[in-house]
């Protein structure tokens, strides 16, 4: 029987078939007949189990993987470009959107970049940077969730996945309650906060932290010591201190490494030096020591959180210098959330000078003395950096994230390599790429 | 505007005069047409990046600096000739490598005991057009988790001769950092081991962050109203 | 499919249409055609909050030749447009298509070299779904929508002059810059 969807196409560099799934049969018997035992397989980009739009390009010899490379630059989209042609507030809608899973931790990199660059480090209120902390760790949180749960998924465990979507939806009741947005929040700005704690929101942290610590053991339950999950994981994925290192690997991987290398603790920012918590390591090089190191890195999250309510004194969240401080005074209107009809009725009619100093910093900006910045924050993934150049404009001139997905990713193939093809899944899962972060 | 003013001071004073002008900008809202009825036109601004800071840099920075200068006098290089010059602007310091030396500053900055910049967290590059003769930069920034530094390297290369030698040797991370500083700016990097496009497609042409190549947007149609794409939109240049 | 091949003519024909719309609506298999953010938001639908189990479609296909409804979930680029149409062109008739996201309908806010205009330029799109990303009760919705019109599809005869009144319509249908009067 022949099948119209995998017909056979001689090239240069062997018969190339065009497979999707079911029709194996014919692609088995001609392997079988041809005295070539190489075979290419080419996973993805379209591929339920690669992690997005992560094209995987696997030599291999029966089940064993002798040769592995990714494809990546399926979903490029040009947002570092973009930011160029946009001002320096209006950045945190776009990078916001790099790795979106981790919205809060491209937003507050970012804008510590660009406060780097106008020399306002210094004079960042308290509670914008406790609230950034609190964003940041929520986020640790849900991505860790979400990295757990698909990957999860993509072992066949489908009860992780609800297990993790389940409450990773309660930390985007937070972020939706807080910014008013599930993803995407562009809510961290150069110089602060778009705006304060919604009233009830410390009881709802506090209610929150409740839940998790009693959810968290649930994973444990589920998977921790569940003989086929570790049996998936152990020894998979094996990537060493030297390898991570030569690799430029960080966070979670370099951590399974044994090397507790981590920005929070060895050049912190955001007051990260004044919050208790703990870098967890493990020894095992391996898929599982990274998954127990996500488990452990989220209960840490939770008591920088419960530090972080603890330590929420009131307070302006927006610098105050009028020429960088966006004029908005945001309150809820009918039509959801706008501007205070008191501010616009002040700035219309009394004080010609703020209306045109509203118009000029929202249309035009505010302006970056010339120079460059590099910041860096601990992002789930590893090390997430911000270039930023400035030429002295109300646009920036060049942002560049170094993503920590994009640089991990690159250690697919030393972790890959010599295993089995089933193992390939589980070793891009423990890395866990967010291709919008690889491909921005 | 006395009731904005109130704040804790107004922007920052623009740094020191004596930087390094890479570009001048004239006119504003990107009326360069000749048909500038903006009345900016004879607007002037010279853009100027930090320039070279002489010594004492503060803190660390300057046993850095001795460090590394010894080290490559150690190999029979003349630091001079290595290190075109120091920038220490906001708390960053910069050294600006000549290209011919990258290879041999950055092995030594990795290996010498008293450096040990282990962590290289790829580059970046910058095109200046202004800058006549080093139009492409290429920055990396060095992390040492032994020491908990971090530093940057700054290297240019004229735009007619875009040749940087590769790190890949020394750090092995950058090989995809370098294939996508090659795929959105055309520097190419010598001696890195299979330097293809990776995020635009294989037989994509120009490069697309270079300055010189347009955003590319489409006009956006509304009800009986169009609006042109971001980069041929007015700018406050 | 065989059910083309052996339609009745005449009335009967309207009769085997609901039938059949009612089938085909209540087991729509989604392939996983995840690209962005919206992506998530998908996942999300399908996970325990949301539960799209509900609607009889929890089951993503992981092969497009079991699917008969791809979501393009986020931003379409250069590089995957050609991809995304080798999937939709191996899925089996009848197919559907719902571009989730401001970025999948029409490029959204990146406007710029890498991403494709919207997803329209390359597959026919049955549903719009406007958000950044939609919110799972967004999706929904869309999913709702598109069973009512899974539901009143035509067969044989009627699809066919569906097809070309629809053509005509289009074709007679005034360009955007054209209209005049309020942006609504």
């Amino acid at each position: 029987m022949t099948t119209p969807h995998a017909t056979p196409r001689a090239t240069t560099e062997g018969t190339v078939y065009t497979v999707t799934g079911g029709d194996w049969d014919e692609v088995v018997e001609s392997a079988v007949k041809s005295d070539d035992e190489r075979i290419i397989v080419n996973m993805g980009p379209q591929h339920p189990s690669t992690h997005g739009v992560l094209r995987l390009i696997l030599e291999i010899d029966g089940e064993t993987v002798t040769e592995a490379r990714c494809g990546i630059g399926y979903l490029h989209t040009g947002i570092e470009k973009n930011l160029e042609f946009r001002n320096w507030t209006q950045g945190t809608t776009f990078v916001t959107r790099m790795d979106y899973l981790t919205p809060f931790f491209n937003e507050t990199a970012y804008c510590l970049g660009v406060e780097k660059l106008l020399g306002i480090e210094d004079q960042i209120p308290d509670r914008a940077t406790v609230l950034r902390v609190l964003l940041m760790e929520l986020n640790r949180i849900s991505s860790h969730l979400v990295c757990i749960a698909t990957g999860g998924m993509e072992l066949g465990a489908t009860t992780i996945m609800i297990y993790g979507f389940r409450d990773r939806e309660l930390v985007l009741d937070l972020f939706e309650l807080i910014t008013g947005l599930r993803m995407n929040h562009a809510f961290v700005r150069p110089g602060g906060l778009a705006q304060d704690l919604p009233p009830g929101a410390v009881d709802q942290l506090r209610e929150f932290v409740k839940t998790m610590k009693k959810n968290l053991p649930e994973y444990d339950k589920l998977a921790t010591g569940n003989p086929i999950f570790k049996a998936r994981m152990q020894d998979v994925g094996y990537l060493d201190l030297t390898g991570c290192m030569a690799l430029g690997a960080t966070g979670p991987v370099l951590r399974s490494a044994g090397l507790p290398h981590d920005l929070r603790k060895t050049d912190p920012y955001c007051g990260y030096e004044n919050y208790e918590f703990d870098v967890p390591t493990a020894d095992s090089c391996d898929s599982y020591g990274r998954f127990l190191i996500r488990l452990e890195e989220m209960r840490q999250s939770l008591r920088i959180v419960e530090q972080c309510i603890d330590r929420l004194a009131p307070g302006p969240v927006m610098v105050a210098d009028k020429k960088i401080a966006w004029p908005a005074q945001l309150a809820l209107g009918p039509d959801g959330l706008g501007n205070s009809l008191d501010h616009i009725k002040k700035i219309m009619g009394t004080s010609m000078e703020a209306l045109i100093h509203h118009f000029k910093l929202v249309t035009e900006g505010f302006r970056v003395p010339a120079g460059q910045a590099y910041t860096a924050v601990e992002s789930p993934k590893g090390e997430l950096g911000v270039h930023v150049v400035s030429d002295g404009g109300t646009r920036p001139y060049r942002v560049h994230f170094r993503d920590p997905s994009f640089t991990n990713l690159q250690a697919m193939a030393a972790m890959c390599e010599g295993g089995q093809v089933a193992d390939v899944i589980v070793a891009v899962a423990s890395i866990d790429p967010v291709m919008g972060g690889v491909d921005r | 505007m006395s009731d904005q003013e109130s704040g804790a001071g107004a922007v920052p004073a623009p740094r020191d005069e004596h930087g390094e002008v890479i570009g001048v900008r004239k006119g504003m809202f990107g009326a360069d047409n000749g048909g500038d009825t903006s009345g900016y036109g004879g607007l002037i601004r010279t853009v100027t990046l930090p320039g070279a800071t002489s010594r004492p840099y503060g803190g660390w920075f300057d046993e850095v600096a001795d460090e590394l200068e010894g080290a490559l006098e150690e190999q029979g290089l003349l630091p001079g000739n290595a290190i075109e010059k120091t920038v220490v602007d906001r708390d960053e310091l910069t050294f600006h490598i000549a290209r011919e030396h990258l290879t041999t500053v950055a092995r030594t900055l990795r290996d010498d005991p008293a450096l040990r910049f282990e962590l290289c967290t790829g580059v970046s590059g910058v095109h200046f057009p202004g800058d006549k003769g080093r139009e492409l930069h290429a920055v990396y920034h060095l992390r040492s988790i032994t020491h908990g530094r971090l530093i940057r390297l700054e290297v240019s290369a004229p735009d007619d001769d875009r040749h940087i030698p590769s790190l890949v040797a020394v750090y092995p991370t950058n090989d995809w950092h370098e294939r996508e500083t090659y795929d959105f700016f055309g520097l190419i990097f010598d001696g890195h081991p299979a330097l293809t496009r990776i995020m635009m497609p294989d037989d994509w042409q120009g490069f697309p962050q270079r300055k010189d190549y347009p955003l590319g947007g489409i006009a956006i149609e509304y009800k009986g109203a169009q609006i042109p794409a971001p980069d041929q939109r007015r700018s406050y240049s | 499919m065989g059910l083309e091949e052996k339609l009745p003519s005449g009335f009967v024909l309207t009769t085997v249409e609901q039938a059949a719309g009612w089938v085909r609506k209540s087991s729509v298999f989604p392939a996983t055609f995840g690209l962005a953010c919206c992506a998530i938001e998908m996942m999300t639908t399908g996970a325990g909050r949301y539960d799209l189990a509900r609607f009889g479609m929890e089951v993503f296909r992981g092969s497009p030749r079991q699917a008969d409804l791809m979501i393009v979930a986020g931003r379409v680029s250069q590089k995957m447009a050609p991809v995304l149409r080798q999937v939709y062109d191996q899925m089996p008739n009848p197919k559907w298509v719902i571009s989730m996201g401001v970025c999948a309908s029409s490029g959204g806010m990146f406007n710029n070299y890498a991403i494709v205009q919207g997803v329209d330029h390359i597959v026919p799109v049955d549903i719009y779904l406007p958000g950044c990303p939609p919110r799972p009760e967004m999706l929904m919705d869309a999913i709702l929508k598109l069973h009512q019109k899974i539901q009143g599809s035509k067969l044989g005869v009627n699809a066919e002059e569906a097809a070309r009144e629809a053509e005509d319509a289009a074709l007679k249908a005034l360009p955007l810059i054209e209209m005049k009067g309020l942006l609504r």
